[in-house]
């Protein structure tokens, strides 16, 4: 696939911030209605990035009104706006698939702290 | 029945994501179409029929044969890697020398893409013909993947010409029709069709308009 580089370089956009599983983020996504546009809002935890490349793709998971809400977005999608990183979380693994089974206060994430102190 | 289609040869790069307009993902094949030339042109009075005959891709000098090395210096082009006709029935209007690019065509075009698909080697019935196999339990011994029955008993007294078993499969000509070109990317001689097309990476691939292309323009 790499000889197609320069085909997805057109579609790769390198403005969203570097986010990693269990962060918590702001996904400012335009939703066409009819022939108007809006942004919306959709604010959650990232439970998983998955693919490479143009195909790369992230989870945001939310509770809404008491029900678990999860999205897939495409990294390089068009209809991102912009990305807001949050919080960062402290977690252990790559899938963050267990959360599905926790509620409450079980499935809160520590926020992530560096010992060194660095602008990222 | 001769029409008038337009086509050129190419080289099967490979597939990956666009985005369109509508910011739709569309999974797209990059074809690299051309520089194809034309080596010679057919005409009913000298061949009895119409066409143009096109040649594609960098071969060595060395490796051309006496035979070719004529028919290409007849037609004062380099030699090419590949030869393919096109029937067309405005094979006149092309000369020889001619070159032929992706710019042929343009973005929502329907096309025939036609190459050699992927040889499988020796495959069974399910994979090759798409036979429901045997059960996995109810007592099926080691037959889950078997034809079953090929025919009866000592009436035929043998198995019917044609019947579908295992055997050779892929490694053919293969034609899908009525694929859309997403975007044309003349300044790299590149098309990007919607969808997927026959063989592998690096396949040669003869790009034409489309047979049943009039008839989709009726339906939609």
């Amino acid at each position: 696939m790499q000889s197609l580089d320069f085909i997805d370089a057109a579609s790769l956009r390198d403005d969203l911030p570097a986010f990693r599983p269990g962060d918590t983020v702001k996904v400012h996504v335009k939703v066409v209605e009819g022939n108007k546009s809006r942004v919306q809002v959709f604010q959650g935890v990232v439970i998983a990035r998955s693919g490479d490349g143009i195909r790369e793709t992230f989870k945001v998971r939310k509770i809404s009104y008491g029900v678990g809400v999860e999205r897939t977005f495409p990294v390089h999608t068009p209809i991102i706006e912009k990305v807001e990183l949050v919080s960062r979380g402290d977690v252990r693994r790559a899938k963050l698939y267990y959360l599905r089974a926790l509620r409450g206060k079980a499935a809160k994430i520590r926020e992530r702290r560096d010992n060194v102190p660095k602008k990222s | 029945m001769v029409r008038t289609v337009k086509g050129v040869l190419g080289e099967k790069l490979g597939m990956t994501q666009v985005w369109d307009d509508n910011n739709r993902v569309v999974p797209v094949t990059v074809i690299k179409a051309g520089p194809c030339v034309v080596t010679q042109v057919r005409t009913p009075a000298a061949d009895g029929y119409s066409a143009i005959q096109l040649g594609f891709g960098a071969i060595d000098p060395r490796k051309v044969n006496k035979p070719d090395a004529g028919h290409f210096g007849k037609a004062g082009v380099t030699p090419r890697r590949h030869v393919a006709e096109l029937r067309t029935e405005d094979a006149s209007e092309y000369t020889v020398g001619q070159e032929i690019g992706a710019d042929t065509f343009a973005a929502g075009d329907v096309i025939d893409v036609t190459g050699t698909s992927k040889g499988k080697g020796f495959a069974g019935v399910m994979k090759r013909h798409g036979f429901s196999g045997v059960g996995a339990s109810h007592g099926a011994h080691r037959n889950h993947r078997k034809p079953g029955s090929i025919g009866g008993a000592s009436t035929p007294g043998r198995v019917f010409k044609g019947l579908r078993m295992a055997g050779r499969m892929g490694n053919e000509r293969v034609t899908t029709q009525g694929l859309v070109v997403h975007a044309v990317d003349a300044e790299r001689g590149l098309l990007l069709v919607k969808g997927a097309v026959p063989g592998p990476k690096g396949g040669l691939l003869m790009i034409r308009g489309a047979v049943k292309g009039a008839a989709q323009e009726v339906s939609a």
